[in-house]
């Protein structure tokens, strides 16, 4: 260090512990004010810093306090015409919400099957245990999913593998010789999981009493006991 | 040139008497630590700083074209590769920097774990270590967002999924992690955020506390077989050791840590060129089905446990899983502060680091050929061995076709080829009698779904009867065990009645 500079020297911190003797009284005297004037200070910091959290943290919850209804709307798939009665045909449509941003990811597919007449099913893409994309074989009857090998059979019903229920299934209508389903949302355990007894499933959609539902109910799945683990 | 150095040391300390900081960073460099610490086990750290450091320069250099939004990171991921000079480059030493940093930031906590380097003083150190890891881990996870491929968006599926499983608040954290309904665009710009501020900023922060904590704590000294951690003599221990054997850890310790870091960044840069960037895989669309995500490489033991746990087990294990392998990371240098630190007098330390690294490279390497997942072209691309046709009856070839045509083969190989899913079909008849292979094949069971509503009689009966000429090399065909008793009963039941009442008695 060259002494020409005119710095403070580095051991100046060194003189610090003894000023109090050579310091004005008042000075000392005022201490007790700044100190309550200093944590006034925080106090107030405080206030807005709470004040500023409400909207930061309703900002950021916003996408987790939304409902799903108020993301679901109807869709139109298509006319009747599109889907053959007895086959499961893949259907795209665009999602009600998107941005322009979203890209090819505001596309989403889904399965339809038409089993006879009115009576369609509509399933989620989305594999029930992790949601990677399920694909139909019509000649197995089976909807298999390539991450961890979970399969369906043709109603969504669980046939094998890791999933611990069937397929998600869109509400669906039939409303002017056109198919609509109420989607919105990306499906999860989360927001379909509560209807659906895991591992049982039992069309609930078919009118009738509870004998007529049952004997309703197309392909009923053949079990053991150790199809269950 | 004397005169040059001059020059060169006024303007040094022209700076120096107004910044402050070159004398206390000498002095930090030129520390003494113990000489026993200048060991080839010592570079880990370093060099996990070092990559974190390319990994910030090249994501910098990155997010010069990077378009951030879900119609068009892909297209600037392209775009980067094939129209952006060296753009190639820079996103592959971004990817295999990612993977060397995981690797050695694990190889660096194994280290320091089967070192002791963890006990008393170091515990807060190897604490924000175990999030320095967590933290590292989000890096990768978020940065395979970024590359937003097919494999980046189904595995924001897969990652929506299972946080959907959160019991009560699941549905809310979905929404919280996709930013919205579904995964678009929204999504993206999260992560994008997360993966560019909110994780590196927490990284520099804490690595900065971990690098300042073993300044001021020094380096761990080496462990020697017997030599005891004692809270209350640890300290004046460590300082003698420093006084009798210190050496300046620059030059004479860091030089190891500088040849090392540099052959990392040469492994770095070789796997760049050598085997170019990760990806990017198909485009974002989830229209397109004909996908078989997969997460990136660190990830692949996950995916793999996913693939095998029974499905009433699967919830509780990941959520419970998590929590007690944090806890118990971050509670170790608390509970074990004291006592041994050498390698040969903890074997408990050794049988969890074997158990771990065993199972972690099991399940890897079952990640990467993933023999639970059904191959989807197998029934149309593997045909059925010539030989499995030689001299059949024609049922039994019309069985071979059912067998290829009902995608038996996307779960069931044979001759080596098709899904490993299911048990192999070359000798199926030689432990299946043709009962139980009927049973089977119409009911299911056993992770096979029933295909009882897929065949009809004529098509089971063909299936089964070339099912059952399938008999390795030439098994004798399975029998029922049952049916011997049963008729030798028939024949002779006395005998039969007299050893059973013997049996009883």
């Amino acid at each position: 260090m060259t002494p020409s500079e005119q710095l403070p020297p580095p051991d100046q911190t060194s003189t610090e512990p003894q000023p109090d003797s050579v310091k004005d009284p008042s000075i000392a005297a005022g201490h007790s004010r700044r100190v309550f004037l200093f944590k006034l200070a925080l106090a107030v910091n405080g206030v807005v810093g709470f004040v500023l959290a409400i909207p930061i943290i309703g900002y950021l919850l916003g996408p987790a306090l939304k409902k799903t209804a108020a993301d679901n709307s109807w869709i139109n798939l298509g006319p009747l015409s599109d889907f053959p009665e007895g086959e499961t045909r893949l259907v795209n449509y665009r999602n009600p919400i998107t941005t322009e941003w979203d890209g090819q990811t505001g596309d989403i597919p889904c399965w339809v099957r038409r089993v006879s007449g009115e009576t369609f099913q509509v399933f989620a893409i989305n594999c029930a245990h992790l949601g990677c994309p399920v694909r139909w074989f019509a000649q197995s009857k089976l909807f298999l999913c390539p991450c961890h090998g979970g399969a369906y059979y043709a109603d969504g019903a669980r046939a094998s593998g890791p999933p611990e229920r069937g397929l998600f299934e869109y509400t669906h209508k039939i409303s002017s010789g056109a198919l609509l389903i109420s989607a919105g949302r990306m499906p999860t355990l989360a927001n379909e999981a509560k209807n659906v007894t895991p591992l049982i499933q039992i069309e609930t959609r078919i009118e009738g009493s509870p004998a007529a539902r049952l004997s309703a109910t197309d392909q009923p799945q053949p079990r053991c006991s150790s199809c269950q683990t | 040139m004397p005169d040059l150095k001059q020059r060169g040391l006024e303007v040094y300390n022209w700076f120096e008497a107004r910044l402050g900081l070159g004398a206390p960073l000498i002095e930090v460099a030129e520390h003494e630590v113990p000489s026993n610490t200048a060991s080839w086990w010592y570079v880990f750290g370093s060099a996990a700083t070092v990559i974190f450091v390319l990994q910030i320069m090249t994501g910098i250099l990155l997010a010069l074209v990077y378009a951030p939004t879900a119609s068009n990171a892909w297209n600037s991921l392209q775009f980067l590769d094939h129209n952006v000079r060296l753009g190639w480059f820079l996103r592959a030493m971004h990817g295999w920097g990612s993977d060397f940093m995981v690797a050695i930031v694990l190889i660096h906590m194994v280290q320091v774990f089967l070192f002791g380097a963890y006990k008393f003083p170091r515990e807060l150190t190897w604490i924000i270590g175990v999030f320095l890891l967590l933290l590292t881990l989000g890096m990768a996870f978020t940065g395979q967002v970024l590359r937003f491929d097919q494999d980046a968006y189904w595995g924001l599926g897969i990652g929506a999924s299972i946080l959907s499983r959160v019991p009560l608040i699941g549905g809310p954290l979905v929404g919280l992690m996709l930013g919205g309904p579904i995964i678009a665009g929204n999504t993206l710009s999260r992560f994008f955020a997360l993966h560019v501020f909110v994780i590196p900023g927490t990284l520099i922060a804490m690595v900065g506390m971990h690098v300042w904590m073993v300044l001021r704590l020094g380096i761990n000294d080496y462990p020697m077989p017997g030599r005891l951690v004692k809270k209350s003599t640890y300290q004046q221990e460590y300082h003698e050791l420093e006084k009798k054997t210190g050496i300046p850890f620059v030059p004479d310790a860091a030089w190891k840590d500088a040849a090392f870091a540099a052959a990392i960044m040469l492994a770095v840069i070789g796997c760049a060129l050598w085997f170019g960037p990760f990806g990017p895989s198909g485009q974002p669309d989830p229209t397109i089905i004909q996908t078989a995500p997969k997460p990136d490489y660190f990830f692949l033991w996950l995916y793999a446990v996913l693939a095998y746990l029974p499905p009433s087990l699967e919830t509780p294990v990941l959520f419970i899983m998590p929590v007690i392998g944090i806890a118990a990371l971050i509670l170790l240098p608390l509970l074990s502060g004291e006592g041994e630190k050498h390698v040969s007098r903890r074997p408990a330390a050794v049988l969890i680091v074997t158990v771990l690294a065993v199972s972690l490279g099991i399940f890897t390497h079952l990640g990467t050929y993933t023999p639970w997942s059904p191959i989807m072209n197998a029934w149309t691309s593997d045909p059925i061995p010539v030989s499995y046709l030689h001299n059949r009856t024609p049922l039994e070839r019309e069985g071979a076709l059912v067998l290829q045509n009902k995608q038996c083969r996307n779960c069931h190989s044979i001759g080596g080829e098709g899904g490993l899913r299911g048990p192999a079909l070359d000798a199926v008849a030689g432990h299946m009698t043709e009962d139980q292979i009927i049973r089977q094949v119409l009911q299911g069971g056993g992770n096979m779904p029933a295909y009882g509503n897929a065949l009809n009689p004529s098509e089971t009966t063909a299936l089964v009867k070339f099912l059952t000429t399938l008999r390795g090399n030439e098994l004798q065909p399975a029998i029922d065990a049952s049916r011997h008793v049963v008729s030798a009963s028939a024949n002779a039941p006395q005998p039969t009645d007299s050893q059973q009442t013997k049996e009883t008695r």
